[in-house]
């Protein structure tokens, strides 16, 4: 067995005390969410706090709304419970679909979309969808609050710019509007994605052409990625579009520059994009 | 510290610390070793638990977490009287196990989707039971040990 080393669980009532307990813990307490990632890392020996931070026990974070502009989401919603709402089945299905599909159904019962940011482990499938989505994250810590895009918030492998004292506290998505298609893609043979691919398009008369495109890839380097560049090959003519699809592929794994890891060499990747892009296109507009 | 939970539908009180995995609380303080141990992160299955119904890595989860809430184990699926429930009849039933070590997670997940999803197709069952692993049987006679559970629980009804 691998026992977890000696700790103290403290429950905050509100994000400000949470804020303030991880400021007085600093390098011996870390938020704790639904531990999936967290326990894990301290099993191995990886990390160790002699203080967890249960977020889960401040009231309010665990919320879904729907507004008229966006979706909100609360930092310790499930992945389960994000692919049984009801109003995200309705006008966020890419979302449940997503959400349906991480990890397995123990991980999903426990671990939370905010955990799963928070740890920008690379091979995130949320955080790439939530990318092409152009999703904000609401931060706060014991000065205050900020917004931040998801390029500002994950900057690299287990790396955000969260500051010490700062929790997520919710994700806001806005409204995919009647005339966006998205679909959302992903390629895995082991317990994380090798490859996720997302993909959001504006389209005109009956989907004959596209007005506006953001593509996103994940998992395959550190982190998730786009680019404008790519963006622009998706966008025009539907007909034109499907012939700039390879180079659109081709500039997005520039972009994403993969590297070689235990789930397939930097050149396999390349090809999948390429693979997965095209795929996600007819899907987006089946 | 004192745990207070619904273990298998009676409250009970137990001596715990924080950083204690529930599974080790249920193996070693209540010697209830029906759950099993393997993988120790999240991948395999075979210490799955019932939080309020949702499965659960007991490996994994802190004891913590049970904190007033009903735990359902292995233990605890067989009527007083000793009538197995329904999926566990199944996968006698099946030959869905031959060692045994991921059947007591196996029949608790496979609880777990039949009561959110009493008449799955055999797709939804392969995507729900894909975090269960089973190392001897090549899960065909599980998916239909699960099958012939569906139909006898909707016979029930
Ligand atoms: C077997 C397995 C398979 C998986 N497969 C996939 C997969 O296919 N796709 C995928 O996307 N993911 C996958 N995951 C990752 C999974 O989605 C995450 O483990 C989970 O969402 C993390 O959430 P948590 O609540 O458990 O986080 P925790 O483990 O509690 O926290 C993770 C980190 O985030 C920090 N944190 C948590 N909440 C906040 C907050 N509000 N503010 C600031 N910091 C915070 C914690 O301090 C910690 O450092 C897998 C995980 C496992 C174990
Ligand atoms: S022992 Fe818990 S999932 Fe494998
Ligand atoms: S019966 Fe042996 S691992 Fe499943």
């Amino acid at each position: 067995m691998m026992p977890l080393r000696r700790f103290q669980i403290h429950q905050p009532k509100t994000v400000k005390e949470a804020a303030e307990m991880l400021s007085h813990y600093g390098e011996k307490g870390r938020l704790y969410a639904g531990g999936t990632e967290l326990l894990l890392a301290m099993k191995h020996d990886l990390l160790r706090y002699e203080h967890l931070v249960d977020v889960k026990t401040v009231p309010g974070l665990d919320e879904i709304e729907i507004g008229n502009a966006s979706l909100h989401i609360g930092t310790t919603v499930t992945h389960r419970a994000i692919e049984q709402s009801v109003p995200v089945r309705e006008k966020f299905p890419v979302l449940a679909e997503m959400a349906n599909h991480v990890a397995n159904v123990r991980v999903r019962s426990t671990g939370t979309l905010g955990g799963n940011l928070c740890f920008a482990e690379p091979h995130s499938d949320p955080a790439t969808l939530l990318l092409a989505l152009q999703a904000h994250v609401h931060v706060q810590g014991r000065s205050g609050e900020r917004t931040l895009g998801m390029e500002e918030l994950i900057v690299g492998a287990y790396e955000t710019t969260l500051a010490t004292d700062e929790l997520l506290i919710g994700i806001d998505i806005p409204r995919i509007a009647k005339s966006q298609r998205a679909a959302y893609l992903k390629f895995q043979t082991h317990e994380r994605p090798t490859l996720g691919l997302a993909l959001v398009l504006d389209v005109d008369g009956n989907g004959r052409s596209i007005t506006k495109a953001r593509a996103a890839v994940g998992s395959v380097s550190p982190k998730p990625c786009r680019s404008d560049q790519a963006d622009a090959l998706l966008a025009g003519p539907r007909d034109k579009v499907e012939k700039q699809l390879d180079d659109a592929a081709k500039v997005l794994a520039d972009a994403a520059d993969p590297v070689d890891d235990l789930e397939g060499s930097a050149e396999y990747k390349r090809h999948l994009i390429g693979v997965y892009l095209r795929r996600a296109f007819v899907k987006a507009l089946a | 510290m004192k745990l207070s939970f619904n273990l298998n539908g009676r409250p009970i009180e137990v001596e715990y610390e924080h950083q204690e995995t529930l599974a080790e609380v249920l193996r070693e303080r209540l010697n209830l070793t029906g759950t099993k141990i393997s993988c120790e992160v999240q991948v395999c299955g075979a210490c799955t638990v019932l939080i309020d119904g949702l499965p659960v890595s007991s490996c994994t989860l802190l004891a913590y977490e049970a904190r007033e809430r009903n735990v359902v184990t292995i233990e605890g699926l067989a009527k007083p009287d000793g009538a197995l429930h329904p999926v566990q009849q199944a996968f006698i039933d099946e030959f869905a196990f031959q060692c045994g070590f991921c059947t007591p997670g196996m029949i608790l997940a496979a609880k777990a989707l039949l009561d959110e999803n009493p008449k799955p197709s055999r797709e939804e069952i392969v995507h729900y039971m894909d975090g269960n692993i089973c190392r001897c049987t090549g899960y065909v006679p599980i998916v239909r040990a699960i099958q012939k559970a569906a139909q006898k629980l909707s016979n029930e009804k």
